[in-house]
């Protein structure tokens, strides 16, 4: 998710032509010598634009990421599944939370990250905008959006800066659990009954392709990867763990005894890679865009969210703010 | 729309006794109570921490990462100040 973010072009040039040249080297320096970034640090303006965006494009898509799970908690097949899955969505929940607050360490606020991800004007994962039609889906997301995902956050890890890695820390320790209960459900339907093996045939068939689409457009065509990679944002290119994903997740989807939507897909066996065929870019693009199948939907849903909560912040503030009032007022009476 | 800012909390855990409460991130609430049950519910959902603090984040005096030579720096020449600085012969064993 955080590729995607990556690969948008920044509304302004950078302005580094201003910066101080040497500044910049010593930045530089420090950052090739694997020393790590932190939050009042001098950093050139672009290095701490690109990670508001990324971290917050994060953030959002872990938010929004509660949604399609969130669909299937009361319709879970047994209390374990929904002790499960309801643990899974909290945990989204609590990984965009680490990742808000390690965004407010670069100097923006939780309110304007939410309105910008409520106006529209921010991204989050293109994976979110598809549907969760069956059970046999919270498994495909499990095993294929959380096992990208996991793809994609153990670089972070290792990300050049502080609050950032140590947030991703946290999140991939967390996520682990995610995967392996996704490929549990998905283990468990193609072991059942021939309806239940077709329902998890299906989910696979349908997030395949979008699951690899996460990892953001082909090098090539990719605008911000040089940039990133010398400032350690980022650490492999989005062919690179793509790739990673694919050899990876191909034996496991084997054993399930079930098969890719991709009839290119074959082991290239000098290279010992799975190939696979070409991505549908214009589907990304016109999601990315606001035009998947459900990117309207889950706006709306959270924006609801929000504007329904805010007479319990009000609240919560006015009540803060009568306690502290009283409290100020106390020593006074006492006094006389 | 123009909604409060709401106010921003640090928050230390403590893993268990016999260790020290350790910084684990920050969470936004309008008091101390509800910064206490809004750090539970975020940073210990798998038996991080036996107790918690939050700390009004405003609240930080901060060293400046400017003045890091001039404060961390002399250290480094006293080397005196380490056990490895001084001479023990290795007959009188371990010291």
């Amino acid at each position: 998710m955080y590729t995607q973010a990556l690969n948008q072009k920044e509304a302004a040039a950078p302005a580094t032509a201003s910066e101080d040249a040497e500044a910049v080297a010593r930045f530089e320096a420090r950052v090739a010598a694997e020393d790590k970034i932190e939050p009042n640090d001098w950093m050139p303006e672009a290095y701490r634009r690109t990670l508001i965006r990324q971290i917050s494009q994060h953030a959002h898509s872990e938010i929004i990421g509660m949604q399609p799970e969130g669909n299937w908690v009361t319709r879970a097949p047994s209390l374990r599944r929904k002790a499960a899955l309801l643990a899974k969505v909290q945990d989204e929940g609590g990984h965009g939370l680490y990742l808000y607050a390690a965004a407010e360490t670069l100097g923006v606020s939780r309110e304007e990250l939410s309105e910008q991800l409520l106006s529209g004007k921010a991204k989050y994962s293109s994976i979110f905008n598809y549907p969760t039609l069956t059970w046999a889906d919270i498994g495909a997301i499990g095993w294929l959006v959380d096992g990208a995902a996991i793809m994609n956050q153990i670089p972070l890890c290792r990300t050049s800066y502080g609050p950032y890695a140590r947030a991703m820390v946290r999140v991939c320790k967390e996520e682990s659990f995610h995967q392996r209960q996704g490929y549990e459900i998905m283990l468990t339907l193609s072991r059942g009954t021939p309806e239940q093996k077709a329902m998890a045939q299906d989910a696979l068939d349908r997030w395949w392709w979008p699951s690899l689409m996460m990892f953001g457009p082909p090098d090539g065509a990719s605008q911000h990867t040089d940039t990133s990679m010398r400032w350690k944002i980022k650490r492999f290119t989005n062919d690179e763990i793509r790739q990673q994903f694919v050899d990876a997740t191909v034996p496991q989807g084997h054993f399930l005894g079930l098969s890719f939507p991709d009839p290119a897909l074959r082991l290239n066996e000098e290279t010992g890679h799975w190939e696979f065929g070409v991505i549908d870019w214009s589907e990304f693009k016109a999601v990315l865009a606001g035009n998947g199948p459900c990117n309207r939907q889950r706006l709306r849903t959270r924006r609801q969210a929000h504007e329904g909560g805010a007479w319990v912040r009000e609240a919560a503030l006015a009540h803060a703010a009568k306690r502290r009032a009283r409290k100020a007022a106390a020593p006074k009476l006492a006094a006389e | 729309m123009t909604e409060a800012a709401m106010p921003l909390w640090e928050v230390f855990i403590r893993a268990r006794a016999g260790l020290s409460h350790r910084h684990a991130g920050s969470v936004h609430a309008p008091d101390a109570a509800m910064a206490l049950l809004a750090a539970r519910d975020t940073y210990t959902r798998r038996g991080e921490g036996l107790s918690i603090w939050v700390v009004p984040s405003a609240a930080i005096a901060a060293s400046d990462p400017a003045d890091k030579d001039s404060l961390f720096e002399p250290t480094a020449s006293k080397a005196y100040r380490h056990p490895t600085f001084y001479e023990v012969p290795d007959e009188v064993g371990h010291m």
